[in-house]
């Protein structure tokens, strides 16, 4: 079983600012870690690779930097790591993203298994697992809760949906993306963090995966953020006068009419 | 403050607290009330390799010593000692056996201490034998094949969880301390029952049982090194266990005084952070002045043995001494600090106060322990006459 778990780094923290003159986010100062949602599809990559066998490869498109979240991804299990680098990949929407995503897990070939995070916690669209999953032309189940049984090139798992659960079967290779009902993922070990110190970390430029120019990056995008902002937030304040009975006999009528109670 | 740690000991601390952070310290109120043992953290623990530290490369440990262990007590103990002396009674119940044991026991029971699938367990003290530990009644009859066991063990740390014993006992009872031998023994093996589970005032999630022998045999080859030196191992594993207990101490003490810091920044009265108050600050600088001065003592002591020293029996005990007692009167004041908040069952702070009253009792109480410093004090001075 040769499993792909696609990982993202993202800030670490919901706090971030909006610089007001390029509409992006403040990256700087900001801890970087695995996006949360990644962290169950890595869990459950490592343990079906222990219950089946195979190899887990981990695989990121991103800047340098995220080398370091790559090697604390084979401190938890990863076998091996990907990393997907090129100057030309910067600015990458979800569809620039899945296209490279894709261009690379083709030219890793032997995978049966895709694995993603429901969605990451910056973005947040949930799109890169079935746009992944359409550009390699094999079947998709989203938000899978479960795996059920994975036998004779068939995965049968459960998925969360709106009210309740569907257990789907599908033919591998396939890409899954995972909720964090799944599991609890493990924490790094000390001899997964000392052979993540001394693991080469692959990297792969635009090139190297035989991907077109005007296919990935801000180029490749389909979608332009023209604008990223707080919502304004008004309150009105209104203080209550007179004594509690009467304060409390407005309040009341307040309610009411605010249809609260 | 600079310890001079190794790039991996900072590792193993840095691991050590993630994992009392993130998986403790959600689940130490509970735990604490309902005296439950922490499985689920013990595993945690073992995935992580933390049980591996204090073993050596062969057995499947890395090769890490005195000092590793005393990080990875000191981070857990931060958070939660209960949890952390279930960890450290694993290397005590495992000393014995990789100080005296032969080639083939170590190999047999290593490994798995080592990757966490069993856990240990030091069994000395019995209803008769506490401080006096020398009074043990616990027989092993040399029978055909191996020993017979009779005898009850009181308070023992790991008991029920623990899988591998190391019990101290007596193969010649008509010698006393001198017939006193080292055996291990496994649970499950017939005749080699619990007793009941002991209700605690503090460290509650960790489990403290009574071990019974009726007419328990154990293979011959469950004897650790000769017979009649079961008294003297056990003195020299608690010389290399008492700086753990140490370090339990400091972790305590720590995390009471960084609980009581942040209370004393927030807690306004008289219209100023507590923190404002000439009082208040002398009790919170008298307590990081002994925490640090207990951490590193500790940790010299540690280093010391980790240098291969060969009586360490004195420094040892210092450091027991002086880092549990540094955590009974800390963890005292940072309730004192809190007020009546630091009273309530609502914040962490009670449960540490209760947590430190052990340390000064076990592993040799510290009424018992100046004892032995001031006994080798008189033997070192003797020596240099
Ligand atoms: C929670 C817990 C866990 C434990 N875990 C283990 C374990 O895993 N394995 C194990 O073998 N034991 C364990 N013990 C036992 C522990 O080591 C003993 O309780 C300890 O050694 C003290 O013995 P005692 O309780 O019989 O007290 P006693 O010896 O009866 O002491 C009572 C008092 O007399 C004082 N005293 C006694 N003799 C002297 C002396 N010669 N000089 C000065 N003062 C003296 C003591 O300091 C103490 O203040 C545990 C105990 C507890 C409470």
């Amino acid at each position: 079983m040769n499993i792909i778990v696609c990982l993202k780094q993202v800030p670490g923290t919901t706090k971030v600012s909006i610089d007001p003159q390029t509409n992006t986010l403040v990256r700087q100062g900001i801890k970087n870690i695995v996006n949360p949602f990644d962290t169950y599809a890595l869990e459950e990559g490592v343990r079906i690779k222990e219950k089946h066998g195979g190899k887990v490869t981990a695989i990121s498109m991103g800047p340098p930097q995220a080398e370091e979240m790559l090697r604390e991804a084979i401190s938890t299990g990863a076998d091996e790591a990907i990393l997907l680098s090129d100057r030309s990949f910067a600015g990458a929407d979800t569809l620039a993203t899945s296209y490279t995503l894709a261009r690379a897990i083709n030219k890793i070939k032997e995978d049966n298994l895709v694995i993603c995070g429901r969605q990451t916690i910056d973005g947040d669209t949930g799109q890169v697992g079935p746009e992944l999953a359409e550009m390699l032309g094999i079947p998709f189940i989203a938000y899978v809760s479960r795996i059920e049984e994975i036998n004779n090139g068939r995965i049968r798992v459960q998925r969360l949906v709106e009210d309740g659960h569907e257990i789907i079967e599908s033919t591998l290779p396939a890409v899954i993306t995972v909720v964090k009902e799944i599991n609890t993922p493990r924490l790094p070990s000390l001899r997964g963090m000392s052979k993540a110190k001394s693991a080469v970390i692959t990297t792969w430029t635009a090139q190297e995966i035989g991907a077109d120019k005007e296919m990935v990056g801000l180029s490749g995008s389909a979608t332009r953020v023209i604008k990223i902002f707080f919502p304004q937030r008004v309150r009105h304040g209104e203080m209550l006068q007179g004594s509690p009975e009467s304060q409390a006999a407005s309040l009341i009528d307040k309610l009411r009419q605010a249809k609260l109670i | 403050m600079e310890y001079l740690l190794s790039e991996q000991q900072k590792t193993i601390q840095g691991l050590a607290r993630r994992i009392a952070e993130e998986r403790i310290l959600p689940v130490r109120a509970e735990l604490d009330e309902k005296e439950e043992f922490p499985w689920a953290i013990m595993k945690d623990l073992a995935e992580s390799d933390l049980f591996r530290v204090f073993l050596p490369e062969a057995y499947e440990g890395l090769g890490g010593g005195c000092l590793d262990l005393c990080l990875v007590v000191e981070e857990i103990s931060r958070v939660c000692s209960a949890v952390a002396i279930s960890y450290a009674a694993t290397a005590l119940g495992s000393f014995a056996l990789l100080e005296y044991g032969t080639e083939e026991q170590k190999r047999k029971y290593l490994p798995d201490i080592a990757a966490g699938k069993k856990l240990a367990a030091f069994a000395l003290t019995e209803p008769t034998a506490g401080s006096d530990a020398g009074a043990i009644k616990t027989t092993a009859k040399k029978v055909d094949g191996g020993y017979v066991l009779n005898g009850t063990k009181q308070f023992i740390t790991n008991g029920g969880e623990a899988e591998l014993y190391t019990l101290i006992i007596l193969t010649d009872p008509s010698r006393g301390a001198r017939g006193a031998s080292a055996v291990l023994v496994e649970k499950g093996t017939p005749g080699f029952l619990f007793g009941k589970k002991e209700k605690k005032m503090g460290i509650r999630a960790s489990a403290t049982r009574e071990l019974v022998f009726q007419n328990c045999l154990i293979p011959e080859q469950n004897l650790i090194g000769r017979e009649g030196m079961g008294f003297l191992m056990a003195m020299k594993v608690f010389d290399r266990s008492r700086p753990g207990i140490a370090a339990q101490a400091v972790g305590l003490a720590q995390g009471a005084l960084d609980t009581a810091v942040d209370y004393a920044r927030q807690r306004i009265q008289f219209g100023h952070p507590i923190i404002a108050l000439p009082v208040i600050q002398d009790k919170l600088a008298d307590m990081a002045i002994q925490v640090e001065a207990a951490r590193a003592l500790t940790y010299a002591v540690a280093r010391t043995i980790d240098s291969g020293a060969k009586n360490f029996t004195a420094e040892s005990s210092m450091s027991k001494v002086f880092a549990s007692d540094t955590a009974m009167k800390v963890t005292t004041e940072a309730v004192q600090v809190m007020g009546g908040a630091g009273y309530m069952r609502d914040y962490p702070i009670e449960k540490m106060m209760r947590d430190a009253k052990i340390t000064q009792i076990y592993e040799g109480t510290n009424e018992v322990l100046r004892g032995t410093i001031a006994a080798e004090l008189r033997k070192r001075k003797t020596k240099r006459e």
